[in-house]
């Protein structure tokens, strides 16, 4: 239970998401987690905090800033970027795609930090999953609500019922290889340019 | 289909620790030409993006995948790890690898130069200001004066027991850090007992500046005259004025990739070589601005990049305009050479500021970083310029000296840092120290 000693600092500006990474490494048992949200001030919080790992989100044109900061400040050790073990070329890859960078003091174990950041990618990954997820969820429900309005427009203006109406815009959808949202879109504008 | 090839073929290689590759099992074509390359959206990117959207890496069988990036670290990162197989560097960021600096120093050499210029100082039009009261400026002065102004005003702050002016930069390793500093301590001000220097993302220059979060910043092109159009700030000296010749922007590369796609590499820099010239016409320099205007590249308006080319700065907000010549060349006077001599004094400077200490193993590291002979080997020994190995005497010549007139000679980089009065003088940055 040694990692209990670990202090990590979160720094991203996605609120929502950093919540999530702080709770992850508290479930795991790390007590010492600080998260901010902006790298304003950012210097003086290394400086008080002296962390072990620095999860930082890849898309943050401040990490030029740690940069500079690890060069001056000599109460930091001597991070290095990402990964300490450079020829685990999976992990590498799965923290960028996942938008995942960090900063290990140097001569950690890398054992001990490896949980942490594969902890940080699988929560960066399911931070974007629920994202997709959502947009997905949004989207399918704009679909319905589209396929309802088409199938009104039929059942009003050729007299059929709803399951009808519906049937209509599955064959056609299949007949022209088009999704039946679009199908239904095209009996909406079309509708909408002729009546009125 | 490409890319799948290429990909599968850099996941199969093996990073042996610190040396080179081995050799492959067996003989293998160098198949894939997809290159991806990294970039950070700077008007000094032309050359790279100049090559791939105007044919010029098509025609040499090469596709340029570009891709676009947030920050420095991270472009060094991704070259590093793979991700990109070149990239749009800060030229002093392989020299700082090669020495073994920064957070995560891997092998990375540059065999070409994408060309000089592009960079400037502006100050708040707040602390301009106070340069005009306290220090006597008269208007439109050159930039030696102007330093020497800040000086006046940095002394008098000091006296009144003021906190000390807080000035962007944009990279430990890069060639604003190194032109700040020097046109401070040409000026009289020691840049880190005197001034705070920070870093500041490029994009976010002009709005640090407006929110008075910093007094003033040195960076590349357009931000610069974005701050000054916006009437936030004032241009006091462009790199011209500092030292016309500094090498700004390289395309680097890992040894090992360069070593196992040696006609790749050749043909890249043909590619760069002649996407250079052609951005150097000023015929097409409308095309380009247009180009690197999208919002997939640099993303700023196209007659702010149209003007930033043609080297006609607003300085101030008042409209005073100065035109400055070769504000940005991409291939004239050997600019895609990798001098020798120049990645010396880019070490001369990480020395100078405590960054490095000087010895004979980082002479030769620093060297390691510049490769004039991948560029020579692409584009033949008329491309190259006279002398033994194309290293000479920076700043000896008329239209290429530095603001205080020093010479630096590759050969006595002790001599030449010792010469300044202001400098770090042993004051190593080195945190290992401290344990």
């Amino acid at each position: 239970m040694t990692h209990r000693d670990l202090t990590i600092l979160v720094i991203d500006e996605n609120a929502i998401r950093a919540s999530i990474i702080e709770e992850g490494l508290r479930e795991a048992g790390h007590g010492k987690v600080t998260v901010i949200h902006e790298v304003h001030g950012v210097a003086r919080v290394i400086e008080t905090l002296r962390p072990d790992v620095i999860v930082i989100d890849i898309e943050n044109p401040n990490r030029d800033m740690m940069e500079h900061l690890f060069q001056l400040t000599r109460t930091v050790g001597r991070p290095i970027a990402m990964f300490v073990d450079r020829s685990d070329t999976a992990s590498i890859e799965a923290a960028v795609e996942a938008g995942v960078s960090a900063y290990i003091v140097d001569g950690l174990k890398k054992e001990r930090v490896k949980p942490i950041l594969d902890m940080a990618v699988s929560r960066f990954k399911a931070f974007s999953r629920l994202q997709r997820e959502l947009a997905d969820a949004k989207s399918a429900l704009e679909e319905r609500k589209l396929v309802e309005r088409a199938k009104g427009i039929l059942m009003k203006m050729r007299g059929l019922s709803e399951e009808e109406a519906f049937a209509l815009l599955r064959q056609t959808a299949m007949n022209e290889k088009k999704k039946i949202s679009e199908i239904a879109q095209s009996v909406v504008t079309a509708a909408g340019l002729l009546i009125r | 289909m490409n890319i799948l090839t290429n990909k599968s073929e850099f996941r199969g290689e093996k990073l042996s620790a610190g040396g080179a590759l081995p050799a492959p099992g067996s003989i293998r074509h160098e198949g894939s030409r997809t290159v991806r390359a990294g970039f950070i959206p700077l008007v000094d990117a032309a050359v790279l993006i100049a090559a791939a959207e105007f044919g010029f890496a098509q025609r040499e069988g090469i596709t340029l995948e570009l891709v676009k990036d947030v920050s420095w670290a991270n472009v060094r990162d991704r070259l590093a790890f793979r991700q990109f197989d070149v990239a749009h560097m800060l030229s002093p960021m392989p020299v700082a690898a090669m020495l073994g600096l920064g957070s995560n120093p891997s092998p990375t050499i540059a065999p070409f130069s994408l060309g000089r210029g592009g960079n400037a100082i502006t100050l708040s039009t707040r602390l301009y200001g106070l340069m005009q009261q306290e220090g006597g400026l008269g208007a439109g002065e050159d930039a030696l004066k102007n330093a020497r102004a800040l000086a006046a005003v940095v002394r008098s702050a000091q006296a009144a027991g003021k906190p000390p002016l807080t000035l962007g930069v944009t990279y430990p390793f890069s060639s604003h850090n190194y032109e700040f500093r020097y046109w401070l301590a040409a000026g009289g001000i020691d840049p880190d007992r005197d001034v705070k220097l920070v870093v500041v993302p490029p994009q976010m220059t002009s709005d640090a500046l407006a929110a008075g979060a910093i007094d003033g910043f040195c960076v590349g092109a357009p931000w610069n005259m974005v701050a000054s159009e916006r009437g936030v700030g004032r241009i006091v000296a462009t790199k011209q004025d500092i030292w016309p010749s500094a090498p700004e922007k390289v395309i680097g590369m890992r040894p090992e990739w360069a070593e196992t796609n040696r006609e790749t590499v050749s043909r890249l820099i043909v590619a760069l070589d002649r996407a250079a010239r052609w951005s150097d016409e000023p015929a097409n320099r409308i095309r380009l601005a247009e180009v690197l205007a999208e919002e997939r590249h640099v993303a700023a308006p196209a007659d702010i990049i149209r003007r930033v080319l043609a080297g006609e700065f607003a300085i101030d907000p008042e409209g005073n305009r100065r035109v400055v010549e070769n504000y940005l060349v991409f291939h004239a006077g050997f600019a895609n050479f990798p001098r020798p001599s120049q990645a010396l004094w880019t070490y001369s400077q990480m020395v100078r500021w405590g960054q490095a200490s000087l010895s004979r193993q980082g002479i030769e590291a620093a060297l390691s970083a510049y490769r004039p002979d991948l560029y020579r080997e692409a584009l033949g020994k008329d491309a190259v310029p006279a002398g033994a190995d194309g290293s000479r005497l920076e700043g000896a010549t008329d239209g290429d000296r530095f603001m205080d007139g020093h010479v630096f000679d590759p050969d006595r980089i002790d001599d030449y840092i010792k010469s300044f009065t202001v400098g770090a003088k042993g004051r190593v940055q080195n945190p290992a120290d401290d344990i």
